[in-house]
């Protein structure tokens, strides 16, 4: 389907401020040629969801850098999953204990990038698995 | 079945009946000038033309989306239904975009009656996307009463938004410039309504006066409307210190008025038609045209003779156009 851009929702959730890694992610997609709509701060899974679906986007990203992963993660699934948005890919970047990526994979989320992933490594995932998960 | 699996006519009546799910994949479609597009435009078409269309310009970072926040709360206040497309630039380089308008309308970001589409220009000129027309008969078809429109960070001469927008706003800033800058032709000429924002910055005062003398030096001959300029502060951190939007609100009311009590509006929706019906064959004519030299080797063929100078473009285009013109026997 994804003849067109591919169209990332990036964002952060809940009351974390650091926002410095998710400015650096959106400008690399666009650098990527992705058309990024970026939602900023304090968003709650609902509000991005809602952006989600308005802007008909393939991928949902969002930046965990204060502990907030495992509260989060599964409610926005939960939140994709109500909507009927289980073909768009959800992946999170930030600041998390290797062990808690198998749990959060289990909650639901397509991908994680940890501090130090290299830009290719998520733009190469987002460009071969945007517009392609099965719903 | 998911949303993908719908035929163009099934998302198009999806779309009638305001499932904004497949509102969203109708624009991605048109966006994409994917080939059921135009089938479902069609289903759409006569279900549009009757919504409100405010379009806002000026250069980036003046505030149009923040004052587009409060545009909306207020006609939310009066019960409409509201549609914003906000266009931003794409690179020319790397295709990609960063849309950044959506951040500033968080008050609606769970409101149901409020659609939002970000849109990056992808290398159409003139403040628009190439699908911003359509994308606004799409949030017509699905029913918003009102549909507010934002250029990309325009300067002096993206001046597209006119042909959409039945009242035109112009966002400018204290310090962009003198009286001179004010006078100039282009997209000062446009606007139905000037705002002043950040009018709480030096040299505003001397800024409104400047503008209201060039807007009184500019008026053509008879009578007609006088575009007001309007200063506002969009952006405070207490909601009490917002200033100017119930005036602003109130001059575009008055803008529509004047549209509806000159029968003005039907000018206004002809020249949309006009330039959307341009648009269109633009496109088809060019798809048929290349769609016919594909595989034939001639296109390269006419590249390599103009490249010798054997040929110029226009005299190709003129060939190839005839050509094409007799096949379809269109006279």
């Amino acid at each position: 389907m994804s003849a067109g851009k591919i169209k990332v929702i990036l964002s952060k959730v809940g009351l974390d401020g650091h926002d410095r890694g998710a400015k650096v992610v959106a400008s690399v997609l666009r650098s990527a040629g992705m058309e990024v709509v970026y939602l900023g701060m304090f968003q709650t899974p609902e509000s991005i969801v809602k952006a989600a679906i308005d802007e008909d986007a393939d991928v949902i990203g969002v930046s965990y850098l204060s502990g907030e992963h495992l509260v989060f993660t599964p409610l926005i699934v939960q939140e994709m999953k109500a909507q009927g948005l289980e073909d768009v890919l959800f992946v999170a970047g930030g600041s998390f204990p290797p062990e808690d990526i198998p749990t959060m994979k289990a909650m639901g989320i397509d991908e994680v990038f940890r501090g130090g992933s290299l830009s290719e490594d998520f733009v190469n995932y987002i460009r071969s698995r945007a517009g392609e998960k099965e719903a | 079945m998911g949303i993908k699996d719908l035929s163009p006519k099934e998302l198009a009546q999806r779309v009638l009946s305001g499932d904004r799910r497949a509102a969203a994949r109708v624009i991605t479609l048109v966006e994409d000038q994917s080939d059921n597009a135009n089938e479902m435009m069609k289903e759409l078409f006569p279900h549009t033309g009757r919504s409100m269309i405010i379009g806002l310009t000026g250069s980036g970072g003046s505030g149009k989306s923040t004052l587009i926040d409060h545009l909306i709360s207020r006609f939310r206040a009066m019960g409409k239904t509201v549609g914003v497309v906000a266009v931003d630039p794409s690179s020319p380089f790397s295709g990609g975009a960063l849309l950044g308008d959506r951040i500033r309308f968080q008050s609606h970001s769970m409101d149901d009656g409020v659609y939002i589409r970000s849109m990056g220009s992808r290398g159409y000129l003139g403040g628009l996307a190439r699908a911003t027309a359509d994308v606004v008969r799409v949030m017509e078809a699905m029913g918003n009463e009102v549909i507010i429109i934002e250029t990309l960070g325009a300067g002096q001469d993206e001046i597209d938004i006119i042909h959409v927008a039945q009242t035109c706003l112009l966002v400018l800033t204290p310090g962009m410039g003198d009286d001179i800058q004010a006078m100039k032709a282009g997209i000062m000429e446009i606007a139905d309504l000037i705002v002043l924002n950040k009018a709480d910055l030096d040299g505003a005062n001397l800024c409104l006066r400047g503008l209201e003398a060039a807007v009184h030096y500019g008026l053509g001959e008879g009578p007609g409307w006088i575009p007001k300029v309007m200063p506002t502060v969009a952006c405070a951190s207490k909601s009490i210190d917002v200033q100017g939007v119930d005036d602003l609100v109130k001059g575009i009311m008055e803008h529509q008025e004047f549209l509806y009590e000159t029968r003005k509006i039907d000018e206004v929706r002809a020249n949309r038609i006009e330039q959307e019906l341009g648009l269109v064959f633009k496109d088809e004519v060019e798809k048929v045209v290349f769609a016919g030299l594909k595989g034939t080797g001639k296109k390269q063929g006419y590249i390599e003779s103009i490249r010798a100078g054997d040929n110029d473009p226009y005299s190709v285009v003129e060939e190839v156009l005839a050509t094409f013109l007799k096949v379809e026997n269109l006279e």
